[in-house]
């Protein structure tokens, strides 16, 4: 079986984000890009179903900078095919352009489940996941923690909020939105990391087109305001404490 | 041009959740600004008594057997066809597991723009503006709301879920469902949550962990603390990941909303996903040593200090408070 | 056939026998087991300084003295052994010649009568040191013994004593019939012989000879049980002391290749070197005494670690090594603090398996959630901490004149700051205050600002050898475009593997820098050469904690000791000082990981040493982590009112 999973880079949150001068970007000096956490866990279900002979793992991704570390890295893990699609991405396009570039090329693949995050902190025009799937005609089930294979079909644990689970039956082929891997991403020793740097094959293919059309026009990137900030208590742990019981006393819980 | 907002609404076993009403209140505030009717869209089997306290104009119902589940596919099918015949100026959908499954995918299906973590909905000078918030909190983007016909998926924060109830029962109108044989997405059977643990959407005082306990062995530190304020510890989802705390402990998007009297916020950032589901408590107190983290936005009182420093020091001076009381 | 001629046949088939089972058995272990391991080249070279080890370490019994009365027992022992080998000897030739002369003396050997004089007291010193050693096993039982094998124990020790005995009353009856040209010579054999003088001669003839077949019966059997045991160190001992590993402790063996395998999985995956460690550790136990993780949790013992180690290689591999011959959690338990490689008297190397063993557990991400979250970051950080390294200077942003950018303009000191130092909320002030010294003393220093990384000491011990391998690259990259002479740091973690590590990972290709110093080394140049002087005297009574990796692996003491008396302290050693300093725990990556169940944390027992000291208030350290771990067992133990840990710079701050 096919297991393809698109993978993209976000905003690494550790840096300071910074608007730039026209107020409605980020300024790309300050970015530093890091692979989608929710992506690392959808890469991670695909290798544990390969590990259970589901077939093989092809990575999908759009060419940005420092893209080739978390291709190196999926197949450090397992993956069996790393795929870039270069063209003008810039810092990043939205998952409408994303969607589109990647259905157009997964569908050569002859894809039969495609896993990848639910959703990423920068999205702002939905998640790439059901947009592919709608492109590729196929079914769509997000906010998935398990997955089980089956006949033509998978097992997916849906999560829905206060911990239930719903597990849906899906029709292959499909589309997953991963939550959570079965287990943690597992780790990998930096040394097979740069083994694979040196064995490992990054194909490469001209994206089509991008086309941007579908997701919102930033007028104005801002931090949230201040003024409804904490009231912030000062001075060591004990007397945090101190001033702590007091609030709780005059709250009523003490 | 249509200049309705549609809401989704979504609903779990007889309940309407809190976001759906929240949504009503932001399709208000936009129905104002165009002038349209605030319609909710009902997709349900045997659920018209869900439609009673909508604060909409009008409740659009469907029956079907088949949304006795949540099933992407039939409420994509259904939605499509609604969408089309209608064209509202926008339509509200809830920014997840439900909301997730159909937005974007009507978005590419229709041809629709699509914005998505949406908090707020406005007017100015006649035309309707939304803010979203992404980054895990830290950035908010605000931009014109694109049009005709605009899908919006929201997050809880903006408004107050009582806006959207209503006191009188809106008028009901019944559409009818596309055929929904040969669905692709069925739900087989449900896997309840752990029984016999907590509820903590039912506890007054919590004492809630993130990724700053570090490691298991902290969270005795918690338990005790909890134990001293009579409450009891709840965590955010990078804790229930590892496994430090039961899955019937999650506080977020994915697990319980909480409504606390007293909501301690232990070493959480205050991701989006976390605090979407902590807003109605009502006082929270937030402790991390990042002065930036978004939590502190939405908690009243704060401190930079080390909680696992704080945990034994607040637990024993709360015991001293009690014994004297 | 006479008594005589039975008798030499006999000891001809025992000899037989007993040299062709041990020769058997040695050649099983040393030959056929050791050439299954991997190459150690460490082993050779530097003939000169292995010479002078045999013979301050084994026939001077060096380390043996670290614990007193046990070691002058063994040192009696291993003389008396030495010597008595003669007599042995002689008693094998007298049985194997008997059919030529009952009382076949060998030349010179068995006739030299300042030779028996000595052999007769040494034969006395060994009963007494066999007495206390028994007492020792027997009464005491003390904690380090804990796991050895006890009954082994207590038969070797019977065997020798029965050899005693049985040699002193061969001896005085001999000397009571008359036979010993020499009696005059043996007075303790002669006192032996007494209690049987008035027996009639065939008698003491019988007791005489049974005394001779016990004799030989009990070494023989001794010498096939030889390659068995804890015994077998009787043979390795000098050989493991000859081609004992002379790197310095600090540098690790670069890891070979990668072909796939990352570590140690299995024991014929280790070097041979390392294998001979393994048949050489006698169980005494030194080593668990002075384990921090032991005393804390008894989870690792590197005594146990090595009697597991050799119990898989005798039954060759039949048991996977990891979990079922050493299990996860001992391995991570080490803070690789060389407690144990320090005090093992046959110089036995714990460290260096363990973290071989560790690098297969990490190339199979067997490890914490915690731990795996640290490398992660470091990988992508640089620094522990997570933190972005655009941010690893921050901390100098207030400090005034503005540190020079080693990157951008030659400096003679290139300050090294590290991670803990650079980023630790409660270490900053210590980093900015080190800084203000440094510009008070005149010193031409600079830091690498965001080009500096971890230094890597600590992953590479953590068993991730790959991350390390970039983190050296990257901190090289950095340096090299630096125009410095001397690398100066706080962290001895840092500076350990600077100075030992990093020029090896260069391949000699690129001349790092003149010296790499510990800022107690540079402060202490600094005061004597009157570059820093001090405007008052401290009168504070305090004591001072060896860091494990400025102390025990690199063997400097004496310059924080100096730095302290300048200030005008007053020091007061804890009873584990220098060498025996104990761990805080952090090393070895365990700061990193999450810390399971504990008796007593390693810091908190220090702690409660340094408060046991009358008059002492302040507890001095030398390294960020330290004081870290300190700082935070003050806590713990509800020790504030009575100690204060500072920095070294502290002290020197106040003082200036």
């Amino acid at each position: 079986m096919n297991l393809i999973v698109p993978i993209k880079m976000v905003p690494d949150l550790v840096e300071e984000l910074v608007i730039d001068a026209s107020g409605a970007q980020l300024d790309p000096e300050a970015l530093r890009l890091k692979l989608n956490e929710l992506d690392e866990h959808a890469i991670e279900q695909a290798i544990l179903l390969k590990e259970k002979g589901a077939g093989q793992v092809t990575i999908v991704a759009p060419d940005l900078p420092d893209i080739d570390d978390a291709l190196f890295t999926a197949a450090a893990k397992g993956a069996d095919r790393l795929i870039k699609l270069t063209g003008n991405w810039g810092n990043g396009v939205n998952n409408h352009a994303l969607a589109r570039v990647m259905a157009n090329f997964i569908k050569t693949l002859r894809p039969e489940l495609i896993l990848t995050g639910v959703q990423a902190h920068n999205d702002l025009d939905g998640a790439l996941g059901p947009q592919l799937a709608e492109h590729l005609g196929m079914a769509y089930v997000g906010y998935i923690s398990g997955v089980t294979l089956a006949n033509g079909h998978v097992r997916a644990r849906k999560e829905f909020p206060g911990g239930l689970i719903a597990e849906t039956q899906v029709q292959l082929p499909a589309v997953l939105g991963i939550q959570a891997a079965e287990k943690p991403p597992r780790y990998v020793p930096i040394s097979k990391v740069r083994a694979t740097i040196k064995t490992a094959q990054i194909e490469t293919f001209p994206a089509a087109e991008l086309e941007t059309a579908g997701a919102p026009l930033v007028v104005r990137l801002f931090q949230p305001e201040a003024g409804a900030r904490a009231t912030m208590l000062e001075g060591d742990v004990d007397a945090v404490a101190t001033r702590l019981v007091e609030i709780f006393k005059e709250h009523g819980v003490l | 041009m249509n200049p309705d907002i549609f809401v989704v609404v979504e609903h779990l076993r007889g309940q309407v959740s809190d976001l759906s009403y929240v949504m009503l209140a932001a399709a208000r505030a936009a129905a104002n600004a165009t002038g349209g009717k605030v319609v909710a869209v009902l997709l349900g089997h045997d659920a018209e008594a869900l439609a009673r306290d909508l604060a909409a104009d009008r409740v659009l119902y469907i029956e079907h057997a088949a949304f006795a589940d949540f099933s992407s596919d039939a409420y994509q099918r259904t939605l499509e066809n609604v969408i089309k015949e209608q064209s509202p100026r926008a339509v509200l959908f809830g920014d997840t597991t439900m909301g997730g499954d159909v937005a974007a995918w009507l978005s590419t299906h229709l041809n629709l723009p699509l914005v998505s973590a949406c908090r707020t909905l406005r007017a100015d000078a006649g035309a309707l503006k939304f803010v979203s918030q992404i980054c895990g909190g830290k950035m908010m983007a605000e931009g014109d709301l694109p049009g005709p016909t605009a899908l919006v998926m929201m997050v809880p924060g903006g408004y107050k879920p009582d806006q959207g109830h209503a006191a009188q029962p809106p008028e009901l109108v019944r559409g009818t469902a596309p055929a929904l044989d040969d669905l692709r997405v069925t739900v087989k059977e449900y896997i309840e949550p752990a029984v016999g643990d907590v509820d903590v959407s039912k506890e007054q005082v919590l004492v809630a962990i993130g990724r700053g306990i570090q490691n298991q062995d902290n969270v005795e530190l918690a338990e005790e603390l909890a134990k001293a304020l009579g409450g009891v510890v709840a965590g955010s989802r990078p804790v229930i990941d590892q496994g430090w705390l039961a899955p019937t402990r999650l506080v977020g998007k994915s697990g319980k909303a909480v409504k606390a009297k007293l909501y301690l916020a232990l070493g959480i950032s205050g991701a989006p996903e976390h605090t979407e589901a902590i807003g109605d408590s009502e006082m929270i107190v937030a402790i991390n040593t990042d002065p930036a983290a978004p939590i502190f936005d939405l908690a009243k009182f704060g401190a930079q200090v080390d909680i696992l420093d704080l945990m034994p020091v607040l637990a024993e001076k709360v015991q001293q408070a009690k014994g004297l009381a | 056939m006479s008594y005589d001629l039975i008798k030499s046949i006999v000891v001809l088939i025992a000899l037989l026998v007993a040299f062709g089972v041990f020769g058997w058995r040695a050649y099983q272990s040393l030959w056929v087991n050791l050439r299954r391991g991997k190459p150690s080249p460490e082993a050779f070279g530097q003939w000169g300084e292995r010479v002078k080890g045999v013979l301050t370490y084994v026939a001077a019994q060096g380390r043996l003295f670290r614990v007193l009365i046990p070691g002058t027992a063994h040192f009696f022992i291993f003389w008396g052994f030495l010597f008595l080998s003669l007599t042995i000897l002689q008693a094998i030739a007298e049985g194997l010649f008997a059919f030529i002369d009952p009382h076949f003396k060998l030349p010179i050997v068995g006739e030299l009568g300042p030779l028996a004089l000595a052999q007769d007291f040494f034969a006395l010193f060994v009963i007494i040191a066999v007495t206390y050693a028994l007492y020792l096993r027997l009464v005491v039982n003390p904690e380090r013994y804990k796991g050895s094998h006890k009954s082994q124990g207590v038969m070797v020790l019977a065997f020798i004593m029965t050899i005693m005995l049985t040699l002193l009353v061969f001896n005085g009856i001999l000397i009571n019939l008359g036979k010993d040209s020499i009696a005059a010579w043996r007075p303790i054999s002669a006192l032996f012989g007494l209690p049987f003088a008035g027996l009639d001669k065939g008698a003491q003839f019988v007791v005489g000879e049974i005394a001779y077949w016990l004799h030989l019966g009990v070494v023989l059997f001794f010498l096939t049980e030889l390659p068995e045991g804890k015994h077998f160190h009787i043979v390795t001992s000098v050989p493991a002391v000859f081609l004992r590993d002379l790197d310095p402790p600090g540098r690790l063996p670069k890891a070979p290749e990668f072909d796939g395998k990352l570590g140690v999985s299995a024991i014929n995956q280790f070097r041979w070197r390392q294998m001979l460690d393994f048949y050489t550790c006698t169980e005494c136990g030194r080593c668990q005494d002075v384990c921090p993780a032991y005393a804390s949790a008894q989870i690792l013992s590197p005594k146990l670690l090595m009697m597991n180690l050799r119990e898989n290689l005798t039954r060759r591999g039949a048991q996977p090594l990891i979990p079922d011959t050493i299990s996860e959690q001992v391995l991570w338990s080490c803070t690789t603090c060389y407690a144990c490689d320090q005090e093992c008297p046959l110089f036995i190397q714990h460290i260096k398996p363990l973290v071989d063993m560790r690098r297969y557990l990490v190339s199979e991400g067997k490890m914490d959630a915690q731990l795996q979250e640290a490398l992660a970051k470091l990988g992508r950080y640089g620094n522990s901490f997570g933190q972005s390294e655009r941010n690893r200077a921050k901390w100098a942003a207030t400090v005034q004149p503005k540190i020079k950018d080693a990157r951008k303009e030659p400096v003679e000191y290139l300050w090294f700051v590290g991670d803990y130092a650079s980023y630790s909320p409660s270490v900053v002030d210590l980093t900015r205050q080190t800084a203000q010294v440094f510009q008070r003393a005149g010193l031409d220093f600079g830091i690498l600002y965001e080009g500096e990384r971890n230094s890597g000491n600590d992953v590479r011990r953590v068993g991730e050898e790959g991350l390390f391998e970039v983190l050296v690259e990257k901190n090289i990259a950095a340096m090299s475009k630096a125009n410095f002479k001397t690398i100066v740091t706080t962290d001895p973690h840092s500076y350990n593997t600077l100075k030992h590590e990093y020029p090896q990972m260069a391949n000699g290709e690129w001349r790092m820098a003149d010296s790499v110093l510990h800022y107690a080394e540079l402060l202490d140049t600094l005061i004597t050469s009157g570059k820093l002087k001090f405007s008052k005297k401290l009168n504070y009574t305090v004591t001072y904690h060896d860091p494990c990796y400025l102390g025990r692996y690199n063997g400097v003491y004496a310059a924080p000791r100096r730095v302290i008396e300048a200030t005008g302290c007053k020091l007061v050693e804890m009873p584990r000082n220098g060498d025996r300093a104990l761990c805080c725990g952090a090393g070895g990556g365990r700061i990193w990981m999450e810390e399971g169940t504990v008796k007593e944390r390693p810091s908190e027992a220090r702690i409660r040493e340094a408060a046991a000291l009358d008059g002492v208030s302040i507890f001095v350290a030398a390294c960020p982590k330290d004081i870290t771990m300190f700082r935070d067992a003050v806590k713990t133990t509800g020790s504030e009112a009575r100690l204060v840990v500072k920095d070294l710079i502290e002290l020197v701050s106040e003082a200036l």
